[in-house]
């Protein structure tokens, strides 16, 4: 009884600090996107609350509260509350099963997980939230009662599930690798610099890009690309309802970050571990391997908001292409290469470099054969039109 | 007709396989904008810094002393009559006695006043003054007024101060 109770406590305050650090981090992604892309730019950015700016998300947010809160008079009012409230719990759902650190002893046999849930099925709740996701914007787009928002909604919605799918092929590999679907597990195989991204350079890449789209950011930014669009899903919002959907959105860069640490690159894993474990004991170690995944997923936001100042936003059809015919195929193209690269070393003994080499050697192969081919067809049209 | 030789013919043709698999073009740009983003930045952050606005800029006007320190400005008018926003007015007055150090002339300004909310900065005061006594100084503006009570501007904003004397670029 006493253990469940310390247990009990020492769960509600992880899960606490997990949710202050998100929104903490999302807070600041506000700022620090801006000032990436002011310095991309050539400029200096916010720079007026306090100092180098860092209190402007304070003012933003009082901006946001202090602005008129509207709700268009022909809209369908309760859900057009509940909409971006739904995005922000789905946003902030998703954190439950990634797997922040190893386990913290808090002494008298008592150890804690540092993640919310291990379930057994870890990776597709995931997914199933992200899912869930699209039911924000929209239900927002709908209740708008505005043909923008509804366009922006739908676009959304059909870009998620485009995306999802090579998103979910891409996982596929991983769990031919882990051979779990627990994410506890799947970061656990990665552990000593066995990171994923050694043997998933597709995997990862076509990873990333879905992230992108899932996360509705630069280049795939259709359901809210302004030149079309107006605002897109959130046109008729305003204040804080608007508020919680662009938060939600840099909580999502943040998890899916953190997803992509712990799916390919080692999770809370960093060089040196075994060395700070010997000399500074278990609970530095796990501490340390939590610093190591949100800087990781701090890379990974960084790199969100990199490519969001660099690319401009792709036409609908080619959103759509990419996905259905570039990055569907190509998945299954993975999954077939790490089922060989795993068939081609299962007898040898530290076939790990193998592994490694097998994988980028089948990567370079696709690629030549698909270079080759292209260049044949696109010789044979040339030959067909002159 | 052809003008120049700089005409360039941009033909679009299929694009290759590097281009279509878009990464190539994705990580070229990326560096680009990496570079830019630890370039110097051409951000003047303008309270705090200011920036040099050249020799002929307008700003804040001056009545200019002389090098005796003694006012220069005769009261003419011309300043008044050559401003299109008519936001310039003064009342004449003798030069008393004893008052030699003080005015240039026999005839001074007892009042000078510039409307800063009707002028509009054109620098024909500057143009008109035979006596080289009014000047629209290059490098300092008219500060910001937060009434309207503030913004006639008389003859104690306006007289040049003996211990910071203006200087435009190219006077001795």
């Amino acid at each position: 009884m006493e253990i469940t109770s310390t247990l009990f406590t020492a769960k509600a305050i992880y899960v606490g600090v997990i949710f202050a650090i998100t929104l903490g981090v999302a807070a600041y992604s506000t700022y620090f996107e801006r000032i990436i892309a002011a310095f991309m730019q050539d400029r200096v950015g916010p720079d007026r609350a306090g100092p180098f700016g860092i209190l402007q998300p304070l003012a933003d947010a009082v901006k946001m509260f202090m602005k008129e809160d509207f709700i268009p008079s022909q809209s369908s009012k309760w859900l057009f509350i509940v909409a971006p409230c739904l995005s922000m719990l789905t946003a902030l759902m998703t954190s439950a099963v990634v797997p922040f650190g190893d386990k913290l002893d808090l002494g008298g046999d008592v150890f804690l997980d540092l993640q919310g849930i291990d379930v057994n099925i870890g990776i597709l709740w995931v997914f199933g939230i992200v899912s869930l996701g699209v039911y924000g914007i929209l239900i927002g787009g709908w209740a708008s009662n505005n043909k923008y928002s509804l366009l922006g909604a739908i676009r959304a919605a059909s870009q998620n599930i485009s995306y999802e799918l090579a998103m979910g092929l891409s996982i596929i590999a991983i769990l031919m690798l882990s051979g779990s679907l627990s994410t506890k597990t799947i970061v656990e195989t990665q552990q000593n610099g066995h990171w994923n991204i050694l043997y998933q350079p597709l995997g990862f890449v076509i990873f990333i890009v879905c992230a992108f789209a899932e996360c509705n950011r630069t280049p795939f930014d259709l359901p809210e690309c302004e030149t079309e669009l107006i605002g897109g899903y959130h046109t008729e919002y305003s204040s804080m309802k608007l508020g919680f959907y662009l938060f939600s959105e840099y909580i999502n860069m943040f998890i899916s970050g953190a997803v992509m640490a712990t799916l390919y690159f080692g999770g809370y894993d960093y060089p040196g571990y075994e060395f700070v474990l010997d000399k500074f004991g278990m609970n530095i170690a796990a501490l340390l391997g939590v610093g190591a995944l949100i800087g990781k997923a701090l890379i990974f936001v960084f790199i969100f908001m990199w490519v969001r100042w660099t690319l401009p936003r792709f036409r609908y059809d080619q959103l759509m292409g990419l996905g259905w015919t570039g990055l569907i195929p190509l998945s299954m193209f993975n999954v077939v290469l790490t089922g060989a690269t795993m068939l081609f070393t299962v007898n040898g003994e530290g076939s790990n470099w193998m592994t490694v080499l097998l994988s980028w050697a089948g990567v370079a192969v696709m690629l030549v054969v698909t270079a080759f081919y292209s260049q044949s067809q696109y010789k044979k049209k040339k030959l067909a039109t002159a | 007709m052809k003008l120049s030789n700089k005409t360039k013919v941009l033909e679009q043709g299929e694009m290759t396989f590097a281009e279509r698999i878009y990464l190539p073009a994705i990580v070229g740009g990326m560096g680009t904008t990496l570079k830019h983003f630890f370039s110097k930045k051409v951000t003047i952050r303008y309270p705090e810094q200011k920036r040099y606005l050249g020799p002929v800029f307008r700003g804040h006007h001056i009545l200019k002393r002389d090098e005796q320190g003694a006012e220069r400005c005769t009261a003419c008018g011309l300043c008044a009559v050559a401003c299109p926003a008519e936001a310039i007015s003064m009342v004449a007055d003798e030069r008393k006695k004893g008052e030699e150090h003080l005015y240039r002339e026999e005839k001074y300004a007892s009042v000078y006043e510039i409307n800063m909310l009707r002028c509009i900065f054109c620098g024909l005061c500057e143009e008109a003054c035979p006596k080289q006594a009014i000047y629209l100084q290059h490098d300092k503006m008219v500060p910001v007024f937060e009434d309207r009570s503030e913004v006639i501007f008389g003859k104690d904003k306006l007289v040049e101060k003996m211990d910071n004397r203006y200087l435009r670029e190219g006077w001795k």
